[in-house]
């Protein structure tokens, strides 16, 4: 099984210039993976707003590449987002989630469907112009490139296990230090 | 003897102070209150604003906030149910994080020229208190004089970086 931290070492090495949106854990190991990039949207509020953040910011932003790093229980708390998206169509976002079966921070308990949903199949359900899923962190490294440069709206799932737990830092992650450096990244008021 | 009441505010006269306000961006969830007067023109003959459908009202306070990062300016347009709903999104995006998120709320089922506090349905009753609550400004508008204080709402919600609310309180 490939682990997040890992897969995320792969993604890092292709980002420049792109906009990251990760939430919560994926937040906290893309700070180790990718240190202090400043166009990381760390702000994503309130648990499942990832996605919806991402979709902001990439209809304000076309003419930058928006990758949401979203969680499974993420997402379940806001599947209508699959549906949203797709009826936006950005051409410029691209929607990751660590599949790991669990409500990572909040006890590690089971998500509904844990052995048996396919978030692939969902967004390709809802309009979703192209969906991937790895499970190997081999054939992700190899592929991840192509991947990057696909017309969105477009979802991989990376099926992982979470790897080494990463520092702590939810008072940077909500932070205006964090806001204020995105928002000077992105040239923005 | 002839009653003369105030005309009650109107589509148009609420796209003219968005206008006027920089808004570019409408995201909404359909609301009974102002589906006639407003989002129906807005999907059809009115194009002066983009137009985002959204499934759920939360998913509109996110896109909102993330546009104002974009120096783009968004009206989030939903019924008071789905402002219920979006409380916890509201409370970390727009209120914790301080962004300027606008939103206009239809009072769905409340009575002509009752308060909202005032109103016989308890949806509608608590819409105030709640908002107070989290200190965020809202004015009513019901009638057409109300129009003119949508553009000062939503340059103080810019300008302070904070949410606002304007409630319609009488279907158009």
């Amino acid at each position: 099984m490939m682990r997040r931290d890992h897969c995320f070492e792969a993604l890092a090495r292709h980002i420049d210039g792109q906009i990251i949106v990760p939430v919560y854990q994926s937040a906290q190991q893309w700070r180790v993976a990718k240190p202090g990039y400043p166009l990381t949207f760390f702000s994503t509020g309130a648990m499942g707003q990832g996605s919806s953040c991402a979709l902001g910011l990439a209809l304000g932003r076309p003419d930058k590449r928006v990758i949401v790093l979203d969680g499974d229980g993420s997402l379940l708390m806001n599947l209508g987002t699959l549906v949203t998206i797709a009826h936006q169509g950005p051409k410029n976002l691209l929607h990751f989630v660590s599949q790991n079966g669990t409500y990572e921070a909040n006890g590690g308990h089971p998500i509904p469907g844990c052995n048996q949903v396919s978030f692939a199949q969902l967004a390709l359900a809802a309009g979703y112009r192209k969906a991937f899923e790895f499970t190997d962190l081999t054939d992700f490294e190899a592929r991840i490139g192509q991947v990057l440069q696909e017309e969105g709206p477009v979802f991989v799932t990376l099926k992982i296990v979470a790897g080494d737990p990463p520092p702590q830092d939810m008072q940077f992650i909500h932070g205006e230090a964090a806001r204020a450096t995105f928002r000077a990244a992105l040239g923005g008021p | 003897m002839t009653e003369h009441r105030p005309a009650t505010i109107t589509g148009a006269d609420i796209f003219e102070q968005l206008l006027g306000s920089g808004i570019e961006y409408i995201v909404s969830v359909p609301d009974i209150t102002t589906s006639e007067g407003l989002l129906w023109p807005l999907a059809t003959t009115e194009k002066r604003f983009k137009l985002i459908r959204v499934c759920k009202e939360d998913e509109g306070v996110s896109i909102c906030g993330a546009l104002s990062f974009c120096n783009k300016r968004a009206l989030l347009l939903m019924q008071h149910t789905g402002l219920l709903d979006s409380i916890n999104a509201i409370r970390a995006s727009a209120c914790e994080y301080r962004l300027p998120v606008a939103m206009m709320v239809g009072l769905l089922n409340k009575e002509p020229d009752v308060p909202p506090r005032q109103s016989s349905h308890y949806g509608v009753r608590i819409v105030e208190p709640i908002l107070g609550a989290m200190a965020v400004p809202h004015d009513l508008l019901e009638v057409a004089d109300d129009a003119a204080r949508i553009k000062p709402a939503i340059e103080r919600s810019y300008s302070d970086s904070w949410p606002t609310v304007l409630m319609i309180g009488r279907r158009m």
